[in-house]
């Protein structure tokens, strides 16, 4: 448990260090996870690697454990709407229009598209 | 007894044990009712808990600077459970490998939606521009949309509010948007809500299927990287 906290973290940290380092547009944890998704892919190609967290489904189950309360981390950024009260009184319907026809707009462009991408796809399979 | 009862109070509420536990408990409630609704898009556990942490500081009369002391250890778990994806994107890695090209196409075309879209909307209800410019990264994941925000010089704290919005109305507007337009595949569901609704769309898709879960959690990384890039590309031709 604590092994396999320890490897999530030093991913994490790893990814910090080169986005900081390089300057590069990106958050570092989304490195992190690229980090970690190669150890996974790469242990199962050297059995050397196996081992600690990486052997007997260790670092799976944190993640899951992890990822099971994923809502319960927006919490504290969330509640920081209490400092916003006076520009939500003002502007708060505005806002709130905007970023639900936004929301709306984006989700059905998106799942259109994949949708559509999937199924040239699958029709250019069976041409071909 | 203590001679002053509200020397208890005090020395309670600068502590972080009292913030955080208040965040877990009032958190594990709005679960448990979310569960006995049969994760009903309503019940979205993360809104009732801000409104009713939020009604508590402001009925206590705590600040959000006191508060954050204690729920800080809560927040920093954004950046691991970012990393855990790469699990869940591991083990159902042939069927995201077998997705990859209306991935990536959904993603351009979504992620120049949600910032156009959010910009547009803006500038017509006559918003003022250090707001427009705060919501522009809405979509994004709040620790990426706050640096962007920073970068344009909006307020990041705003950003955060108009993030955690974004993500709670997606959250609740999936399921049943999805299910009117009749689409059936759970890869593109779970893509959609990820991309437009970062890490609370992600919760919820998970909540709903696993394999949206995974979809969504794509999504939210890659979508973080395409929106950080185009947000100032985005602000310079819409504002200017």
């Amino acid at each position: 448990m604590i092994a396999s906290l320890s490897l999530i973290l030093v991913c994490q940290l790893i990814g910090e260090v080169i986005v900081r380092g390089l300057a590069l547009p990106m958050p570092g944890p989304v490195v992190g996870l690229m980090l970690l998704l190669l150890l996974l892919l790469a242990r199962d190609r050297f059995a050397a690697l196996a081992r600690g967290p990486l052997q007997g489904g260790g670092v799976e189950s944190a993640s899951r454990g992890l990822l099971a309360n994923l809502s319960l981390l927006f919490i504290p950024a969330g509640v920081g709407v209490v400092q916003k009260l006076d520009l939500l009184a003002e502007h708060g319907i505005a806002i709130m229009a905007v970023l639900a026809l936004s929301v709306v707009v984006t989700l059905l462009a998106t799942v259109a598209t994949f949708v559509i991408a999937s199924r040239l796809m699958a029709r250019g399979k069976d041409a071909s | 007894m203590n001679e002053n009862p509200f020397s208890l109070w005090v020395y309670l509420e600068q502590s972080p044990l009292l913030w955080l536990t208040v965040t877990l408990l009032v958190y594990a409630g709005a679960d448990a009712v979310s569960q006995a609704t049969g994760r009903h898009p309503l019940a979205n556990p993360v809104a009732h808990s801000m409104w009713i942490i939020g009604a508590f500081l402001l009925v206590t009369r705590t600040s959000y600077t006191t508060y954050f002391a204690g729920a800080q250890f809560v927040h920093f778990l954004l950046g691991p459970a970012t990393v855990a994806l790469a699990v869940p994107l591991y083990e159902n890695r042939k069927r995201v490998a077998a997705a990859i090209l209306p991935m990536l196409v959904a993603l351009v075309v979504g992620s120049i939606t949600a910032i156009v879209s959010v910009v547009v909307l803006a500038e017509v209800f006559g918003l003022p521009r250090g707001v427009v410019l705060a919501l522009a990264s809405k979509s994004v994941t709040a620790g990426v949309a706050m640096g962007i925000s920073e970068q344009l010089g909006a307020d990041p704290s705003l950003t955060a509010v108009a993030v955690i919005l974004t993500g709670i109305m997606g959250a609740i507007i999936v399921t049943p948007l999805m299910n009117f337009a009749g689409i059936t595949d759970f890869r593109a569901r779970g893509f959609a809500a990820g991309l437009a609704a970062h890490g609370i769309g992600t919760a919820r898709a998970f909540q709903v299927d696993a394999v949206a879960g995974v979809f969504s959690g794509i999504a939210m990384s890659l979508n973080a990287l395409v929106t950080s890039l185009l947000v100032p590309l985005a602000v310079t031709l819409l504002l200017r």
